[in-house]
């Protein structure tokens, strides 16, 4: 199972009341889809991370089961309403069960 | 779509009565061995998983991708729906299928009015040059489907 490193998130992290911010996420990770081969002919297992989600003052505001036929070094892009200064917080889980969150603060003027 | 899955079945058990180290039949077993792992095994099957007895309609749904992907291996899209996203009336998912990669799922990806927009983007592996299928499930139970064609120039998948 590969190893879960540090994520990178870019979103504006001041915003008016009510705004729309864009999150864009990226995260290393091989995305082992569980077709492939190595060397000797062995299959490689499944490896996968397959969920992110996204919560903003404690609610969550997005969600992405990510399956096989997501590359590998997953990009997400999504979308929040900035209802009031707060941590958008993104946690993503791999196959095993293991997860590392990422945490931006956004302050609504 | 059926015949290709009808090769794939026999090859694996050629292989299994066999143990053939035949590098073609190897990667077809491989790609059999997957689709018994997890999730559905056809474009179908997942489009019918998705909107079970729902006729889904092509408005307010857009699917952006290239018209022609040169490395399969990543493939940028995204998927947005007009939608006031309003406790009433807003978009709950948004399901992303392949029709000709080994395994159909891409991704899903599901919102509420606190996501303030339906829309989202990210990046695909594509086998070959194909249709995409993206589904939006409204949350007054209505849904919207779209597809697009890429013409895939090396494929990903590590096939």
């Amino acid at each position: 199972m590969a190893e879960l490193t540090k994520p990178r998130v870019k979103v504006n992290n001041s915003a008016k009341k009510d705004e729309v911010l864009e999150v864009k996420t990226l995260i290393s990770h091989p995305m082992e889809n569980g077709q492939r081969r190595d060397n000797a002919g062995k299959p490689i297992p499944q490896d996968l991370i397959n969920l992110v989600v996204a919560t903003f003052a404690g609610k969550e505001v997005f969600r992405a089961k990510l399956a096989a036929g997501t590359s590998s070094n997953p990009y997400v892009a999504f979308f929040f309403k900035a209802t009031g200064s707060g941590d958008l917080v993104t946690t993503w889980t791999d196959d095993a069960g293991k997860s590392i969150s990422d945490k931006q603060t956004i302050t609504v003027s | 779509m059926q015949q290709k899955m009808h090769i794939e079945v026999t090859s694996r058990r050629d292989v299994l009565l066999g143990m053939s180290a035949a590098t073609a039949l190897a990667l077809l077993a491989g790609q059999a061995y997957a689709q018994d792992a997890k999730g559905p095994a056809s474009a179908e099957e997942a489009i019918k998983l998705i909107l079970k007895d729902t006729k889904p309609t092509d408005a307010k749904i857009k699917l952006e991708l290239p018209e022609i992907a040169e490395n399969g291996n990543t493939v940028p899209f995204g998927v947005s729906v007009d939608s006031a996203m309003t406790d009433a009336d807003h978009i709950k998912a948004i399901h992303v299928i392949s029709t000709g990669n080994p395994r159909p799922e891409i991704g899903s990806y599901y919102f509420n009015p606190l996501s303030g927009k339906a829309s989202m983007a990210s990046r695909m592996r594509l086998a070959k040059t194909q249709d995409i299928v993206a589904i939006a499930e409204a949350s007054n139970g209505q849904a919207y489907m779209t597809k697009r064609t890429v013409k895939v120039t090396i494929g990903g998948c590590g096939g």
